[in-house]
């Protein structure tokens, strides 16, 4: 379980968060929603302990991320950050290689050679593997940056618009193997991830949460945050919900 | 799989080739015509091939430290004023001192006391200006370039006031001089150069990991701020160790960790940084070999490196993908 006790964030004189309290379960698929701006972004950065909130608390399973030495931290949760800049002679399975590092620190080993090759078959980049990054299209290299990310096999996975620059395929095929990898398990892992895309969040999250301005508007079940007025709210423009297959698709107005 | 994914003896072959052209051209300084008192000119060539690999070796290897740290390979630690306050310092030597008592100063004394400012300087810039953490790199740079514009506006305000005789010495400290190291100094700065690239090498897996990018890095756990300050206290001891010992040579890091990037052929620090190291030692060994001995002419490798060097720079700049 991650919980999120009064979180306040400023970038420098700025203030983002403003007391957010919340708590996410530690399965499933959790989307957090809103628009330009609402703080979604900082929200994971402090979760991930990447950004030093002003005050309040965070703890993922027990745990103080900011309390703990940097590659412990990173063994619990794993963050995908947004246009993450990467030197382009790497090859992609060196990048996803690079998801190991808070587990051998420079030495790796067998089971560190397994989790890679996992991770590249995962994401179908066994044939890129040996492809330099800057020979990559957006959306590929966007996948090797989540299979990074998996790579660092942490029970967390918090994931800052993955599906940018993916096609339709590919997006459906990322949030697929998202959904199956967050299901009860050994190997099951909590996803937490910020999607522009309300219907992938309508067809994939079991939970949403929608934020604005730095606060929490909603947090709860798909179907009870996707729903016209809580989304108005949020977005400051007109949606209807049509049922589709037992989910709801969201029209924007 | 990450490390298997590279071929595992390439990057070993190109260590291997390029230690054998520096080991050939080292040959070919110490012995090409060689006459006369053949153990006292060996003696002054293996000396002053000696500061020439360490300098080289050693600017090559801080300039991949520092374009790692500083997330570009368009800089030098250079770049930070280092060289403008040993100029100023000289400047300041000779005004106060004079023209001979400046050249009647202990060389080693002078290696010493400049060796010991220059890393204050160096750490004082970049240790107070990283307070912040070091994702303040930027600000770090750009506060090193307006002190370095600074020092060089003072250091020739200096000069216009020196007589004729006198701004000649500070001319000849302006641009790197092989041609006389006090061999004292010489080994001080071997032990300090050897030890601060052996501690390189030691950081190079975590140097791989801090290529990525600070965010990134952070997000896999390496305590990024922490080795940036390591990694920039070890460019000072190396930049100011190398400078004391022969003057500035500001564009042969950029030239030698382009040339290292090339010939390693890989990311991974723990050979890009002797490629870089080996290529600044080759570039010095050989130019100096060709002025030297070919074409008879002395103390103007700093010259011809300078302008190359400068050259390089534009076209990285220019080209900012093939950097």
């Amino acid at each position: 379980m991650i919980e999120v006790r009064s979180l306040s964030y400023a970038a420098g004189a700025t203030p983002i968060l403003h007391e957010v309290a919340l708590d996410l379960a530690p399965r499933g698929i959790t989307a957090l929603i809103g628009p330009n701006g609402a703080g979604k972004s900082s929200l994971l950065h402090c979760i991930a302990g990447l950004a030093r909130p002003g005050a309040g608390t965070v703890r993922i399973d027990g745990l103080d991320p900011f309390a703990v030495p940097d590659r412990r931290r990173a063994r619990q949760v794993a963050l995908l950050q947004q246009s993450p800049t990467v030197a382009s002679r790497l090859r992609v399975a060196e990048l996803v290689g690079f998801g190991r590092w808070p587990h051998h620190a420079g030495r790796p080993g067998p089971e560190d050679a397994r989790v890679v090759a996992e991770a590249l078959t995962a994401f179908e980049l066994d044939a890129l593997a040996e492809r330099p990054l800057d020979t990559l299209s957006g959306g590929q290299r966007q996948r090797a940056m989540v299979a990074m990310a998996y790579a660092q096999a942490t029970p967390w996975l918090l994931l800052d618009e993955p599906l940018n620059a993916l096609d339709p395929r590919h997006a459906r095929d990322l949030m697929a193997r998202l959904h199956d990898l967050s299901r009860p398990g050994p190997e099951g892992r909590a996803v937490v991830v910020v999607l522009h895309d309300i219907n992938a969040a309508a067809l994939w999250a079991d939970r949403v949460v929608a934020m604005k301005d730095g606060r929490v508007i909603a947090a709860a079940g798909a179907a009870e945050v996707l729903r016209a007025e809580i989304l108005e709210e949020v977005f400051d423009t007109r949606f209807e919900i049509v049922p589709h297959r037992g989910r709801q698709l969201v029209v924007t107005l | 799989m990450a490390e298997t994914a590279l071929p595992p003896l390439r990057p070993a072959l190109r260590l291997w080739a390029l230690t054998g052209l520096l080991a050939a051209l080292s040959l070919v300084f110490l012995f090409w015509h060689l006459r006369g008192p053949t153990g006292f000119i060996l003696s002054l060539r293996a000396t002053r091939l000696a500061a020439l690999i360490l300098v080289g070796a050693a600017t090559g290897m801080a300039t991949v430290l520092f374009q790692t740290v500083a997330a570009n390979r368009l800089l030098t630690p250079g770049i930070v004023g280092i060289d403008a306050l040993f100029i100023f310092l000289q400047t300041a030597l000779v005004a106060t001192l004079g023209g001979l008592g400046y050249a009647l100063l202990p060389e080693f004394g002078r290696f010493l006391a400049e060796t010991a400012l220059l890393t204050l300087a160096a750490a004082a810039l970049f240790g107070l200006l990283l307070r912040r953490g070091a994702g303040d790199v930027t600000r770090m740079i750009l506060t090193g370039v307006i002190l370095g514009v600074l020092l060089r506006g003072l250091a020739e305000l200096s000069q216009r006031m020196l007589d004729p005789s006198e701004f000649a010495v500070v001319q000849q400290a302006m641009f790197a001089s092989f041609g006389s190291v006090p061999s004292g100094a010489l080994w001080m700065a071997a032990v300090v150069l050897v030890g601060a690239a052996a501690i390189a090498m030691v950081l190079s897996p975590a140097l791989d990991v801090a290529a990525l990018g600070r965010p990134t890095a952070r997000g896999l756990g390496l305590a990024h701020d922490r080795l940036a300050i390591a990694a920039l206290m070890l460019v000072a001891a190396m930049v100011a160790v190398s400078t004391a010992l022969v003057g500035p040579v500001t564009f042969l890091g950029l030239i030698a960790a382009a040339l290292g990037r090339v010939l390693a052929g890989t990311y991974r620090h723990a050979v890009l940084l002797p490629a870089a190291g080996l290529s600044g030692a080759a570039i010095l060994v050989a130019g100096q070999f060709v002025f030297e001995r070919l074409l008879g002419l002395h103390s103007t490798l700093a010259v011809l490196v300078e302008f190359f060097g400068g050259l390089l720079f534009l076209a990285l700049v220019l080209n900012r993908r093939s950097a």
